[in-house]
């Protein structure tokens, strides 16, 4: 169903032709040179406008500056690769008629993008109805690489999972026992918490208080309230996008931080970028980070990143983007192929060359379940950061030792016959 | 607003004269099969099966909410609601109940037509803004309930693993790939269609139009008034309830964006766009916003903007919608 | 436990003056111009970001006084140009589709000028400590939002009682088409309090950013609590306004405590008994807009 098949039926038209006359003969020696320029077609699907909309742009960014690197350097097995962007608008049903548009009507190869975790299932499902390769940027639910996997599904991100165990560690031996939780109230946050619990309890301590926050909350002194009440040592944050931005804030301004130890799983750079000064505090964890003077080859991508985007950072959104493009190329070079089911065999087990994971460790897509074995970058927010200086890394932690075992995920991938 | 009168009259209430009877049947005939052939020639112009399913869906849900916005005068801002609640039923029941997709179809529109006939009396206590602001705050409450009620719905994550099954019939298989869901939407759409005409040109219709062009004088004429507007909601309640169900399969998904005010928006301004004085002036609207929707934000990032000009343009420059433009233009 | 529902009844007063404060100019244009602003919450976010390019130069205090009358300029613009035609039109539901309409285009302009990503509007840095340790929700910003909600309504009560403008503009609010055959011009007369309610969503919209932070969507957020408090309040009434701010604040500052899943539904539901119960609002005229 994928492309060979449309020039096949194309050439077919045109001996057809040939047969009428002097067309034919014109036409004939050019098929097979415009089969070789016949770009392959990665649609990606990220929202442009709605809340989600910062964290979009810089995933959109991150798979556009691989598309171009790509191409300079002579595409994918010769032929050029196209991206074609499409607003999802973090809504599922538009997610997915923007989907539908791009396979019947671009006819699209591959299909990447989602910020938000309902996109991401919704595209998942869509995906493997139409037999077809997804690549989920930054959807992080763990049912998309779990109960709810399929052969078709990868994802780059790292799941719920993963990034609650980045930092537990650091939060209790530095800072105390006793703790409280402010979650967010849906399953993002009760399977983070879940775990937080989990080595919690593990490690003697002892959970003081909690609290359920819907999601867009404006509002967090009430919770505040009850977490001065209880005076724990370490105040956990399991919050994502707005709610985290504001939780922080008026933390800070009801001056908690001062007195509490404040943490949590999640942070990324855009929501760092709409703090103020005073709400930069606190330990978190990034799931990549621009500033690593070690690991090789990440200087030059991020000096060629400034190049394109001028006075823009990358951030561990745009590395999903970059990163899942790349994914693409190599696994589609790896099965000499574009067929669906081709590249998903080639892709999984698949590992990230150093160039593309852009830090230490060798990141593989695991064939169990697809999901990438990126690294955690735990550290804490700079208190007198300015942008791009806003976080340090206090250590980087392989996937492969925070990720659930394969086992252990609810994940069985079920072939086409 | 005497010009609304009258084509609304010409629209539905008067008993059209024998000659444009052969027309407007004609007209009907040449509707229904182009519809019928979508599949056949949608993709020779570029478009898809499933957009054309999208299109019906919304003008299905734009005709059932105009039967009380356009044809009884009754503003709801909450119909989302029941779109949204038709939506979670057929999901839920085909997630842990059946694989039948017409008796999960059946209990969508049950659930979202029961809850719309149980909240129009409160609705129409007040009329106007009034009106308009209760059935907003209705619509939000089980906005927010999905949203909250993890367990049930999956709340911000939204409603997912559920699928189309086949229809099975008594000798006879349906697959229910885009041609075949297309036209289980199809036959939804004229079987609604049908019934509305008909409640339209019965004397219930006629009592709709009349509440809508002198609430005071049935009144005193001794109509129970808000009675038939409660009629009227429960109804367009059941129809909009229908087709959240079979948008809920068209993505084999749901999510509380479905009951969100601002999908009620978008099926105010189709039935406005269409004409909402005019039968079929939703399924134009419908055609007309999803396409240009769909078309123009494949072509640049700043669509809402366009979005948002469809519906300052119409209500200035058509009030009457599109239909109601042309109509009025061929009877001048 | 009494303490800390004492807190929270305090802390959702605190609240609730600030949706007051959103509520005021959402009911003045409901009173006289008889629309259904849906693109308030817009403007409070475009004069959100207007302070947040004005900040630099003019400061906080200035970007205060200049931002909402830039904002309120756009708003003169707005109803001379489109709301204006729509008034002979006696079904609501042109005004309601138009703002609706108006709401997403700042929006996206906003997202086209400004960007996606959220940003920090920085507030005087004296304001932004708590005033005691045991009070410590107390802190001068939020006090500062209350102040600034009852001027806010205390001015316009004076204005409304005592000056010309004011007293025509209530005598609008009753009967229109008296006032106008009195030789009053109307016109003018809603586009001035088109203007000032557009200026008090300004202001709302700034105090909001320097508490929430800006992104383009901010507005979509600030808007229903704003509507419900003029329902629950009543139409037609400030007074009724600011009253329903501080109901449904409490109400959600109290659900909190005990309950927070509901803290948003609860006030959908507190509209939704007062409409049934009592439809013209606690402080409402009866039999208005219908």
């Amino acid at each position: 169903m994928n492309n060979p098949s449309g020039s096949f039926d194309r050439r077919n038209v045109l001996k057809a032709g040939a047969a009428v006359g002097v067309a034919g003969l014109l036409a004939t020696p050019k098929p097979t040179w415009a089969a070789s320029e016949k770009p392959i077609k990665i649609g990606m699907i990220d929202p442009i406008t709605s809340i989600f909309a910062a964290l979009g742009h810089s995933e959109i960014k991150g798979a556009k500056f691989a598309e171009a690197e790509i191409n300079k350097k002579g595409g994918i097995m010769g032929r050029p690769l196209q991206l074609i962007v499409e607003d999802g608008a973090g809504s599922p049903g538009t997610s997915i008629d923007k989907a539908a548009r791009l396979v019947s009507r671009d006819k699209i190869d591959f299909l990447i993008g989602a910020v938000n975790s309902a996109s991401a299932l919704a595209l998942s499902q869509f995906a493997n109805k139409h037999n077809l390769l997804y690549v989920c940027t930054g959807g992080h639910v763990d049912s998309l690489t779990g109960k709810d996997c399929h052969w078709n599904t990868f994802r780059t991100c790292s799941t719920t999972w993963m990034l609650t165990a980045g930092d537990f560690e650091t939060l209790f031996k530095k800072f105390g026992k006793t703790w409280y939780f402010i979650t967010t109230d849906y399953a993002f946050g009760h399977a983070e918490q879940a775990d937080y619990i989990t080595q919690l309890k593990k490690a003697g301590g002892k959970v003081v208080g909690g609290a359920l926050a819907p999601v867009g909350t404006t509002d967090f002194s009430s919770y505040l309230i009850d977490v001065k009440a209880k005076k724990p040592k370490v105040l956990c944050l399991l919050l994502a996008g707005d709610d985290q931005v504001n939780c922080m804030k008026q933390i800070s301004q009801f001056g908690i931080d001062k007195e509490i130890a404040v943490g949590g799983a999640l942070i990324e750079l855009e929501e760092l970028q709409a703090l103020p000064q005073a709400a930069l505090y606190g330990w978190w964890t990034m799931e990549w980070y621009w500033k690593q003077p070690k690991t090789p080859h990440v200087a030059e991508f991020v000096k060629a990143y400034l190049a394109k985007y001028p006075g823009q950072y990358p951030t561990a959104r745009s590395w999903f983007g970059y990163a899942s493009v790349y994914a693409i190329k190599l696994a589609v070079e790896r099965a000499k192929s574009i067929e669906t089911l081709k590249v998903v065999k080639a892709m999984e087990g698949l590992v990230l060359p150093p160039e593309i994971a852009l830090q230490p460790g060798t990141p593989a897509y695991r064939a169990e379940d697809h999901q990438l074995m990126l690294s955690m970058f735990p550290g804490h927010a700079i208190q007198t950061g300015k942008y791009p200086n806003l976080f340090e890394v206090s250590a980087i932690v392989p996937g492969a030792q925070l990720a659930l075992p394969p086992a252990e995920t609810g994940c069985k991938i079920k072939y086409p016959a | 607003m005497t010009m609304e009168i009258a084509s609304a009259r010409t629209a539905v209430a008067k008993p059209p004269a024998p000659g444009l009877i052969s027309r407007r049947v004609l007209g009907n005939v040449a509707l229904g099969l182009v519809l019928l052939a979508v599949p056949f020639w949608l993709p020779l112009v570029g478009g898809y099966t499933d957009l054309a399913s999208r299109v019906l869906i919304y003008a299905l849900a734009a005709m059932g909410l105009n039967l009380l916005l356009g044809f009884t005068g009754g503003l709801s801002f909450g119909h989302a609601a029941y779109f949204g609640l038709g939506a979670y039923g057929v999901g839920l029941m085909l997630k842990y109940e059946t694989h039948s997709i017409l008796l999960a179809l059946l209990v969508g529109t049950l659930v979202g037509g029961i809850a719309a006939t149980l909240l129009g009396p409160i609705a129409v206590r007040r009329r106007g803004i009034y009106f308009a602001m209760i059935t907003i705050a209705i619509g939000q409450m089980f906005y927010f309930l999905a949203v909250r009620w993890n367990s049930l719905t999956g709340g911000e994550d939204g409603l997912t693993g559920f699928s189309r099954h086949p229809i099975k019939l008594p000798g006879l298989t349906v697959p229910m790939g885009s041609v075949g869901f297309f036209y289980l939407v199809l036959v939804c759409f004229g079987a609604c269609a049908l019934l509305l005409w008909t409640v339209l040109n019965s004397p219930l219709g006629h009592t709709f139009v009349g509440i809508r062009e002198n609430y005071k004088r049935l009144i005193f004429l001794g109509v129970r008034t808000k009675r038939y507007l409660a009629i009227s909601f429960a109804i367009s309640g059941f129809v909009v309830a229908l087709a959240g169900g079979l948008n809920a399969l068209l993505d084999n998904f749901t999510s509380p964006n479905t009951l969100n005010y601002t999908l009620s928006g978008d099926f105010l301004i189709i039935a406005v766009l269409g004409g909402m004085r005019n039968f079929w002036g939703p399924l134009a609207g419908a055609v007309i916003f999803i396409l240009v929707r769909d078309y123009v934000s494949s072509i640049t990032d700043n669509w809402m903007t366009v979005i948002g000009l469809i519906f300052v343009l119409s209500v200035l420059f058509f009030p009457l919608g599109i239909l109601g433009f042309f109509n009025r233009k061929s009877a001048s | 436990m009494g303490l800390i529902l004492l807190f929270n009844a305090f802390n959702g007063l605190i609240q609730g003056a600030f949706y007051a404060l959103m509520a005021l100019g959402l009911a003045l244009i409901l009173g006289l111009n008889n629309t259904i602003n849906f693109a308030q919450g817009a403007f409070m976010a475009l004069a959100a970001y207007f302070a947040f390019t004005l900040v630099p130069y003019t400061g906080f205090w200035g970007a205060l006084i200049a931002a909402p009358l830039l904002a309120g300029v756009i708003g003169f613009a707005v109803e001379t140009v489109l709301v204006r035609r729509l008034y002979s039109r006696k079904d609501p539901i042109y005004t309601l589709l138009l703002t609706f309409g108006l709401a997403l285009i700042i929006q996206d302009m906003i997202r086209t000028i400004w960007g996606a990503q959220g940003k920090p509007l920085a507030i005087p840095g004296f304001l932004n400590h708590p005033l005691s340790n045991t009070y410590f929700f107390l802190t001068g910003y939020r006090l500062f939002v209350v102040a600034v909600a009852l001027i806010g309504t205390g001015a316009l009560f004076a204005v409304l009682r005592f000056t010309r403008i004011g007293i025509r503009i209530r005598a609008g609010n009753a009967d229109l088409e008296t006032i106008s055959a009195l030789g009053v011009n109307i016109y003018l007369l809603r586009t001035a309090n088109f203007i000032i309610g557009i200026v008090f969503a300004g202001v709302a919209g700034i105090l909001a950013a320097g508490q929430l932070g800006l992104n383009p969507t901010m507005g979509d957020a600030l808007i229903m609590p704003a509507f419900v408090a003029i329902v629950v309040g009543g139409v037609g009434s400030l007074v009724g306004s600011l009253l329903g701010g501080l109901i449904i604040g409490l109400a959600s500052g109290i659900t909190t405590a005990f309950f927070p899943a509901a803290s948003e539904v609860v006030i959908y539901v507190i509209m939704g008994i007062m409409l049934v119960v009592r439809p013209r609002g606690l402080l409402g005229q009866e039999g208005l807009f219908e």
